[in-house]
């Protein structure tokens, strides 16, 4: 079964889920035309190191491509082009330079783009992490003796605030939470982490939120156009070099504004990743993957939620690319459930925080082997049932664990 | 078919063990061992590995 010659899908989106997904396409027999549209100008690379081994200079910008199969050579790449709209009405695509590609199928692929601080700020000194670019302007910034002030205590923050430390930095962090990395690790594991940071000479502001970011207004580098200083909502004062906005991420779905689909955080899709129409049906010439779906996971519930790890493009572009081939040669898909184990990490200061399963759903944590403070796993638990794990160090136990939750909660 | 893995990028995330364990395992102490030849029928399953290797250190010579 393959698609007819003449049909085309367009691929919106460039990064990890749009190379899988034109992969898949290709491993599910499509043969049509596969465009890709990116709205950077680069071939799809790997994000992960852009806060950690790339930031800190250990591992090249230029190393950071993804390996392509060669199934995808006669892709088109349209890089350096966003998608500006799409209707499924006319089954068009419009980029942001004018132009319009016609589909029989489309790929919704464009991932997130970072939340930026909505306080007034001086643009010199302030970054964000998410692209290349981000990333190389952000390292030319942290000298040794530099004041970093990072904004957000997620994985990104963290891992910056890691990294700056490890590159000689002086670094204060600001979060809203009460520890470190809560909405994904809980309280106590969290907790753990702020003093894994704190030891390591970082500043945690918890509980706050900055108030006014200040210029470079005094000294012999006075720069109104620079970052002097961020003050929180207690009156503290922390000087500033660099400011890291890492205030988590936004779906890129505006464009899908005018298509009806379910867009309210993200892409709504079935088990499929198809996406839904308003009626709540899914579409068999529209899939999400990747960061900007919402999708459910048999392995734990029929909840749609949206997954920001980095296996979740391979393998939600894995289950969709099949899906679309079958929808376009009005084929039924797959009708195994959609289960995958979702899986993260972490590094810091040298130590690999590691995730499997769904933390999230979890309402007990408990710590089932070592200490918190030096090498340890513990168990994220729902009624009784163990649905995540996370753990420093010890991979040969969180191995085990990993294939029992896969054999426990095995759709049925 | 060949398979080499970059160990200077190799951070021991062991994500090539779930997906083909004939051909990548970890030691008793975390560390990659993996097979430099496997079989043709092995194939799927190695480029599997070689995608979700978060360091995308492993690469297929054919």
């Amino acid at each position: 079964m393959t698609g007819a010659p003449a049909q085309r899908v367009v691929v919106a989106g460039a990064s990890l889920g749009g190379l899988r997904a034109a992969e898949g396409l290709r491993a599910a027999g499509f043969t049509g035309e596969v465009v890709v549209v990116g709205d950077e100008p680069h071939m799809p690379y790997n994000r992960p190191p852009l806060s950690k081994e790339a930031l800190a200079g250990d591992l090249a910008f230029s190393a950071l491509e993804f390996r392509r199969r060669k199934s995808v050579d006669d892709v088109t790449w349209r890089l350096g082009s966003a998608v500006a709209e799409a209707s499924l009405g006319t089954r068009e695509v419009v980029l942001a330079d004018g132009s319009v590609l016609p589909f029989d199928g489309l790929v919704v692929a464009t991932g997130l783009r970072v939340r930026r601080l909505t306080l007034p700020a001086p643009e010199g000194g302030r970054h964000a992490v998410r692209t290349l670019e981000d990333a190389v302007a952000l390292r030319a910034d942290l000298r040794p003796g530099a004041r970093v002030v990072v904004i957000g205590a997620g994985f990104i923050g963290c891992e910056v605030a890691a990294t700056a430390v490890g590159l000689g930095c002086e670094v204060d962090v600001v979060a809203p939470e009460d520890v470190p990395m809560q909405r994904p690790l809980g309280p106590e594991v969290g907790a753990a982490m702020q003093r894994r940071h704190e030891a390591h000479g970082v500043r945690m502001h918890l509980g706050r939120l900055p108030a006014v970011v200040e210029a470079r207004s005094t000294g012999a580098d006075a720069d109104p156009g620079r970052v002097g200083a961020v003050v929180l909502d207690d009156g503290t004062r922390l000087p500033a070099d660099v400011v890291v906005e890492a205030l988590g991420c936004v779906p890129n779905t505006e464009w899908l504004a005018a298509t009806g689909l379910d867009i309210a955080d993200g892409v709504r899709t079935d088990g499929w990743m198809r996406a839904l129409d308003p009626e709540g049906r899914p579409r068999t010439d529209v899939v999400a993957v990747g960061d900007v779906a919402r999708f459910p996971n048999a392995l734990f519930d029929d909840v749609p939620r949206r997954v920001e790890h980095w296996s979740i493009p391979t393998d939600t572009a894995k289950r969709a690319a099949p899906a679309l081939v079958a929808g376009l040669a009005g084929a039924d898909p797959d009708p195994a459930p959609f289960a995958p184990m979702p899986s993260f990490w972490s590094d810091q200061y040298g130590a690999r925080i590691q995730s499997f399963g769904s933390l999230g759903v979890a309402d007990t944590v408990r710590v089932l082997e070592g200490d918190l403070d030096g090498e340890f796993v513990a168990g994220y638990e729902r009624g009784g049932e163990l649905v995540g794990v996370v753990g420093v160090g010890l991979m040969p136990s969180l191995m085990k664990l990993r294939a029992e939750m896969i054999t426990a909660l095995q759709p049925r | 078919m060949k398979i080499v893995v970059d160990m200077d990028l190799c951070a021991d995330h062991g994500q090539c063990v779930y997906a083909a364990p004939d051909v990548f395992q970890l030691d008793d102490n975390g560390k990659l061992v993996y097979k430099a030849e496997a079989d043709e029928s092995q194939r799927d399953l190695v480029e599997e590995a070689a995608d979700v290797c978060p360091m995308q250190a492993i690469s297929i010579e054919d």
